[in-house]
């Protein structure tokens, strides 16, 4: 059942508001400009689709145009940044933090400035752009830089509270938004802690533990809701990629003994894989990644580019099953 | 500005000094930059001696001018005229690029002080200037931001990006100075990717260019005085130098672009720096 003290969306199974993440990241944008002045956004001619427009209309003096420029981009955020200003970097993740990977490591990363680097239309829920323009690295690309933070935000909501707290975080921050509309399952009672996992679908004595990044969480509720009366699972959402919480992982994950991770980008240095890390020097339990698995993506509809990805609902649920049957039991060996 | 002989020749001295630190410095690490540092000794002299509003004992110091070194190779120069000015023991100079010292082999700004970014990859400097220099007047703040760079890092697009930027945002508070040394690692620049006309081509990008003999102190005076009476728009400064100078057998010579001097020619190098003293003087009887 859901867990109730996430307290997600009444309306989250029956008809859930559709809202794309980039949408709240645009929302905390705006609420940053009325209270905090030293907030600046930089933008690389996409102020509408990467949701800063808005910001651009309120506080004109305060919205920097790079034009399609996105190495500019990071290196005059940096330099702002060392300034003292907050400089919130907006672009597609596949041009940032994808095209100026190496400016984000030198200038912003190892000068340790306090850049917020917003990548929107991560994942494949660019749809029918095709695969140049879906991110499906930029988790792996940010998470390996050392002083980098990672924010994964599952819905609009979300986004928004994320887009707060990089901003009052003293250090660079890496924020993954999507294109596509999805379902809002948060709301403004569910607890968002930086750094921390929440459980949103618990189980009873869980078998098996979902962790889940970005809206497909939806997906891995939906799945241990199919499952409800054949696998107990319990469903984590991972919105703080970096630094992963790592003590609350491994003590959920030992209980269970067996682990399906979820996330729209490629499985090779994502979710899973930091998941995985974490796991294989404090346990040994059985993993199973949903991701994308070493392809570039295609035009479509997203949702049948999630499904033909192998990131539908029913991958999920055969992967829960799949966890389930490679369990160790506890004292033996794995059959 | 009117500068009295008695500076210029005390900038001169404070130049050779730094050569010498220079040299010893490369020597003791074994490695690093020895052509750049050198050609680069006469600005780095006239900017912390003479042009910058800075103070030692206060690198923090809010109103400080900000100089962004983009060439981070070059930053034994940088150390070692940032250790003459006081901010550190010059013998703490003897440290660079060994374990655990504040004085990386490419400067990082989390571990000196005074260092204003981090550098080293090309490309990267002119553009975080521009970022400060627009934060700056955004808040109407009276410091100025000087960006050095290399002329072989004028190869790299994020600076005409950059360069764009600025161009396009009048930012008048911002000086570059580019080292117009005519190496790079591979050869001379107009053989590797030609550059000329570099004075054009920031002309072209909106920005006011000013060309000079990068080891006359007084030119170098007299061109950030000009860029600071430019309101319209940024400076750039293209200084003609000469790769290694102070040593003449290595003069121009683009091998020296990223080795240090063994033992046996720093003695040798040392040697010419020091008798160099004298030709400072009796040039300005």
């Amino acid at each position: 059942m859901l867990n109730p003290k996430a307290k997600l969306a009444e309306n989250i199974f029956s008809k859930p508001d559709e809202k794309p993440t980039r949408d709240g990241f645009g929302k905390g944008l705006l609420e940053l400009g009325e209270i905090n002045p030293e907030v600046v956004v930089l933008c690389a001619d996409l102020a509408e689709s990467t949701r800063v427009l808005a910001f651009k209309e309120k506080y004109p003096e305060r919205y920097i145009e790079l034009g399609v420029a996105e190495q500019n981009l990071a290196t005059v955020a940096s330099g702002l940044a060392n300034y003292g200003k907050i400089p919130f970097i907006t672009s597609y993740a596949t041009f940032s933090p994808g095209r100026n990977n190496e400016q984000i490591r030198t200038t912003i990363s190892i000068n340790q400035v306090p850049v917020k680097i917003a990548g929107s239309h991560a994942g494949l829920s660019v749809g029918p752009d095709g695969a140049t323009h879906q991110a499906l690295e930029d988790i792996a690309l940010m998470r390996v830089q050392p002083n980098m933070t990672v924010l994964s935000a599952c819905d609009a909501e979300e986004a928004f509270r994320a887009t707060l707290a990089a901003a009052v975080y003293p250090g660079p921050v890496y924020l993954r938004f999507a294109r596509a509309n999805t379902p809002v399952m948060t709301t403004k009672e569910t607890p968002f802690e930086f750094g921390k996992i929440l459980e949103v679908w618990k189980g009873k004595d869980p078998e098996v533990i979902v962790f889940a990044t970005g809206p497909l969480l939806y997906n891995a509720l939906l799945a241990a809701k199919e499952l409800e009366k054949k696998v107990s699972v319990l469903v984590v959402n991972v919105h703080t990629i970096k630094p992963l919480d790592t003590d609350a992982i491994i003590k959920l994950s030992k209980k269970a003994g067996a682990v399906v991770t979820v996330e729209e980008h490629q499985i090779a240095g994502g979710l899973g894989s930091a998941i995985a890390e974490t796991l294989s020097s404090a346990c040994a339990v059985p993993i199973e990644f949903i991701g994308v698995h070493d392809r570039f993506g295609q035009s479509g509809e997203p949702k049948e580019l999630i499904e033909h990805y192998g990131m539908g609902v029913s991958a999920i649920v055969d992967a829960i099953r799949r966890a389930k049957r490679r369990k160790v039991p506890s004292g033996g060996k794995a059959k | 500005m009117l500068v009295p002989e008695k500076q210029i020749v005390f900038i001169e001295e404070k130049a050779r000094l730094i050569r010498e630190t220079i040299i010893e410095m490369l020597v003791a690490a074994r490695s690093g930059h020895t052509a750049g540092p050198l050609g680069m000794a006469d600005i780095f002299a006239t900017f912390y001696f003479q042009i910058l509003k800075h103070d030692p004992h206060n690198p923090g110091w809010a109103e400080r001018d900000r100089l962004i070194l983009s060439n981070g190779h070059i930053t034994p120069v940088r150390y070692a005229t940032m250790a003459h000015a006081g901010y550190f023991p010059i013998e703490e100079c003897l440290t660079l690029r060994k374990f655990g010292t504040r004085l990386q082999g490419h400067p990082e700004r989390t571990k000196l002080p005074g260092v204003e970014t981090t550098s080293g990859p090309l490309g990267l400097g002119l553009g975080q200037a521009a970022g400060y220099a627009y934060g700056a007047r955004m808040d109407g703040k009276k410091f100025r931001t000087y960006c050095f760079m290399s002329d072989g890092e004028q190869d790299a697009g994020n600076v005409w990006e950059s360069a764009m930027f600025a161009g396009n945002n009048k930012l008048h508070n911002l000086t570059a100075l580019i080292d117009r040394n005519n190496i790079q690692i591979n050869g001379m620049t107009e053989h590797v990717m030609p550059l000329e006309n570099l004075r054009a081509k920031y002309e072209a990008f909106n920005w006011h260019a000013i060309e000079i003999d990068g080891h006359n102190i007084r030119e170098i005076i007299d061109a950030v005085d000009e860029a600071k009476a430019i309101y319209e728009k940024p400076t750039v400064i293209i200084a003609h130098t000469i790769p290694g100078k102070g040593i003449k057998e290595i003069e121009f010579d683009y091998t020296w672009h990223g080795k240090a001097p063994s033992k046996e020619e720093a003695k040798k190098f040392l040697h010419e720096l020091r008798t160099m003293k004298g030709k400072i003087e009796s040039e300005h009887e």
